[in-house]
């Protein structure tokens, strides 16, 4: 089955297209990379599935089932988003405890406590942290306790925006480590969203080149050992991160 | 005690929330200005409750063999025109400012909040309106607005607040917009969202509680102004009327003896000044431990 | 030996916290000749704070105290304000992370290169005009004409970071120092940046100080590494001897990078125990 599926997929900012006929599937279990420089639309395409951007066009389905323009309740058990910034994507004012509980509480899920401390101990986080501030924790804690409140609703699909590239490499390897082990573990399917190449090749099992708001080539994980790319600007792409 | 108020990893939610406020009292009791703000607040509000404890008379009844005597031991701020005690009914008075700047907190504080927080957090169209009739409310003149609608509603102090606190919600709905504009797109925002929680849970939830601590310290700098239209209200016969002991109405009594007996007038005029000074100390205090740019830092 | 350019020693920078003053840096010294030098280091190493405190940009309530910080025979330490004016932007330059920042965003790209030329040189319009053209082509703008009409905000980043160094290499300073310089650009814009950065070392005969997180670009772009950690050098080498480092610092964050040609199953991460406390 596939987790996602996306058919000539349009996305547009205030009427300019910044996503053009994106067409890509993703397998249950797979580990599928976007890969990109700034302003390839590689993030825009994931806030869409998400429904962080209202204005797009064609077929964007999760799990099977197609996803409408409103706010979708039920793709929130099933898909979930970790962010770039570890800073910007906690609550300021609120405790590890209470970002966590808060997807719980939405769903009227029961067990708050148990589900809490286990959710914690996955992402390997002690649990004296459970009741600190974002203040009090680094950046690397900081994407845990985020990657944690992704796996609070149990979902089967994970949209990763670039979630290591603020972190610093000794940080990054471990947060790579944690989301290939949780993936393992839950039996997740991966969209990961990236500029670093060696990253994705550590991460994915297969990758879209997109530039200028296009996938040019969707290739295997591989392709980053041997360098086989087709299309000019992903060998461009590939020579530039050091290949 | 200490130990746990401090500790870095608290054990439960309780525990979490008064460590935070335990070291933002901390932080506030390190600035002296807002120490001595806080203790005037804090003398208004024990003046208030206590007030028959306090004040040696009633400050109503008339005892015209006494009247316009000067400040001594037996009347420490000396006696009115009808006789009565001045400190009496500056201490009675306490209770009548504490109603008016707590009602118009109470109502114009999440009357503002609300409507900013809403016009920031959806935009457009909502906005435009929402702010839009915001600005009609704050381009006109608080004392005279407030003049305006205690003159259709009726002289009174129930009037007076209410009056008072439609003037004051639009400078609170402003911040509360500005506030929510600098996180509306923040990450934590779209991923609660994602969470599947509504939009008025958001705002409820997670918007407005980042928008309260600048809200708090507004309110508190307002309040001096609050006081102030209160008086000038009270001064102007539309606020509380006699025999209430309100500061400004006794202001305004003795606006006729001011050159003879200047006790009359002064008394009431210096407790204004000093509960004003007071809530400003405190909210420059406030601003110093609450506001969220200086709050993470530490 | 003749003096080096830069010579720094015991240097340290220290903020107050409310446990007391802590130094970000802390007894660090190097000296500096024409060549290029790279610090490296993870966020919180004190990599920045060292470059700031080079070009006196501490502020209060920083600190920054060091046994020597002379600068082509002067002492950079005790040099009245208004004199350090003239040596900073001048002989010692700074290029930061995002150019956005650095930019100003409500002046033409070219008289905000003039501006930086006329504080250091008395120069004719005519003559001005001439070094802002060449310097905007020595960064390989192709039309410097239009683009010295253009603002901040209508050039890529890419662009911004090349002007801003053109910005900084037009008063020919002796050393550059390049604090991230391209941490905020694309993989295929970055090696265009440093490329550019190394070739005008070379040509101008400066001394470059390359601050990084990234351990390879820096070993790809400098004849000397100083590794650092929780403010202290952990360890100095050659570039080319980057791959026989010996600290464990240093081969964990060697280690720690995900490889183009990756076949580790889990990436081998830091114990800090091995070298904190000591």
């Amino acid at each position: 089955m596939t987790a996602i599926s996306l058919q000539n997929l349009d996305v547009s900012y205030d009427g300019n297209r910044v996503v053009k006929g994106a067409t890509f599937d993703v397998a249950e279990g797979e580990s599928f990379a976007l890969v990109g420089e700034s302003g390839s639309g590689k993030s825009t395409v994931l806030k869409a599935i998400a429904g962080l951007a209202p204005e797009w066009a064609g077929t964007i389905e999760v799990l099977g089932k197609p996803r409408s323009h409103r706010p979708d309740r039920a793709l929130a058990r099933q898909c979930q988003m970790v962010f770039q910034d570890p800073y910007g994507s906690l609550h300021p004012r609120k405790t590890v405890d209470s970002v966590l509980s808060e997807a719980l509480k939405i769903h009227g899920l029961g067990n708050r406590d148990e589900r809490v401390e286990q959710v914690l101990t996955d992402v390997g986080l002690d649990r004296r942290f459970r009741f600190r501030y974002p203040h009090q924790l680094s950046g690397g804690q900081r994407q845990r306790v985020a990657i944690a409140r992704a796996l609070m609703l149990e979902p089967k699909v994970m949209l990763l925006d670039e979630p290591t590239s603020a972190l610093d490499v000794s940080v990054q390897a471990e947060i790579l480590n944690l989301l290939k082990r949780l993936r393992a573990e839950h039996n997740l399917t991966y969209l990961m969203v990236s500029h670093d190449l060696p990253v994705v090749g550590f991460m994915c099992d297969r990758m879209a080149v997109m530039t200028k708001g296009e996938i040019v080539e969707i290739a295997p994980g591989t392709a980053l050992h041997d360098g086989a790319f087709t299309h000019p600007y992903a060998r461009a792409l590939y020579a530039a991160s050091g290949g | 005690m200490r130990d746990w108020l401090m500790s870095e990893s608290p054990e439960s939610r309780v525990q979490a929330g008064a460590g935070r406020a335990w070291r933002a009292l901390l932080m506030l009791l390190r600035n002296p200005l807002a120490v001595i703000g806080g203790l005037i607040v804090l003398l208004l509000i024990v003046t208030a409750v206590a007030a028959p404890l306090i004040a040696p008379e009633s400050g109503v009844g008339q005892d015209l063999p006494n009247r316009l005597l000067p400040p001594s031991w037996d009347h420490w701020m000396g006696t009115d025109e009808l006789g009565r005690d001045i400190f009496s009914r500056v201490v009675y008075g306490a209770r009548i400012t504490l109603l008016i700047v707590g009602l118009v907190a109470v109502i114009s504080a999440p009357l503002g909040l609300i409507v900013g927080a809403v016009a920031g957090y959806f935009g457009g169209w909502t906005d435009k309106i929402l702010m839009g009739f915001t600005d009609i409310f704050l381009s006109m003149p608080k004392l005279i607005l407030a003049l305006a609608f205690v003159a259709a509603l009726g002289p009174g102090i129930e009037n007076a607040i209410i009056a008072i606190a439609i003037t004051a919600w639009p400078a609170y709905a402003r911040i509360a917009r500005a506030e929510t504009l600098t996180f509306r797109n923040a990450e934590f925002v779209a991923a609660t969202r994602l969470l599947g929680a509504s939009h008025g849970r958001i705002i409820l939830l997670h918007v407005l509680p980042l928008c309260t601590s600048s809200m708090i310290i507004r309110v508190t700098l307002d309040m001096a102004g609050i006081i102030l239209t209160a008086a000038g209200l009270g001064f102007l016969g539309l606020g509380a009327q006699p025999p209430l002991p309100e500061w400004g109405a006794m202001i305004s009594r003795g606006r006729v003896f001011i050159l003879d007996q200047w006790w009359v007038a002064t008394m009431p005029g210096l407790a204004i000044i000093l509960v004003s000074l007071g809530f400003c100390f405190l909210g420059d205090g406030l601003r110093d431990v609450l506001d969220p740019k200086s709050a993470g830092k530490s | 030996m003749s003096e080096p350019l830069l010579s720094v020693r015991d240097l340290k920078v220290s903020f107050p916290t409310h446990t007391g003053r802590v130094n970000v840096v802390d007894g660090l010294g190097f000296d500096l000749g024409r060549e290029r030098l790279g610090i490296v280091g993870e966020s919180g190493s004190g990599k920045s704070m060292t470059g700031r405190a080079i070009l006196r940009l501490i502020r209060p309530p920083g600190r920054v105290t060091a046994e020597r910080l002379r600068f082509d025979g002067t002492d950079l330490l005790t040099l009245p304000e208004s004199k350090m004016r003239p040596i900073r932007g001048a002989r010692i330059s700074m290029v930061m992370q995002d150019p956005r920042y650095s930019l100003n965003p409500v002046m033409t790209i070219g008289r905000q290169i003039a501006e930086a030329l006329r504080m250091h040189e008395n120069l004719g319009r005519a003559a001005t005009r001439a070094r802002v053209r060449d310097m905007l082509e020595a960064v390989q703008i192709n039309d410097p004409d239009r683009v010295s009409q253009m603002y901040a905000h209508e050039v890529s980043g890419g662009m911004g970071q090349r002007i801003m160094i053109a910005m900084m290499l037009v008063p020919r300073p002796q050393i550059l120092i390049a604090d991230e310089p391209t941490s905020a650009l694309d993989v295929s814009v970055q090696a265009q940046v440093l490329d550019l950065i190394d070739d005008l070392v070379r040509d101008h005969g400066m001394g470059l100080i390359l601050i990084s997180h990234d351990l390879n670009l820096v070993a790809r772009y400098c004849d000397r590494i100083m590794v650092m950690n929780a403010g202290r050098v952990v360890e100095r080498c050659d570039a080319a001897d980057l791959a026989q480092a010996t600290h464990p610092y240093t081969r964990g964050l060697l280690a720690a990078v995900p490889r183009m040609h990756e076949t580790r199953e889990t990436l081998p991460v830091l114990d800090r125990s091995q070298w904190e406390g000591t």
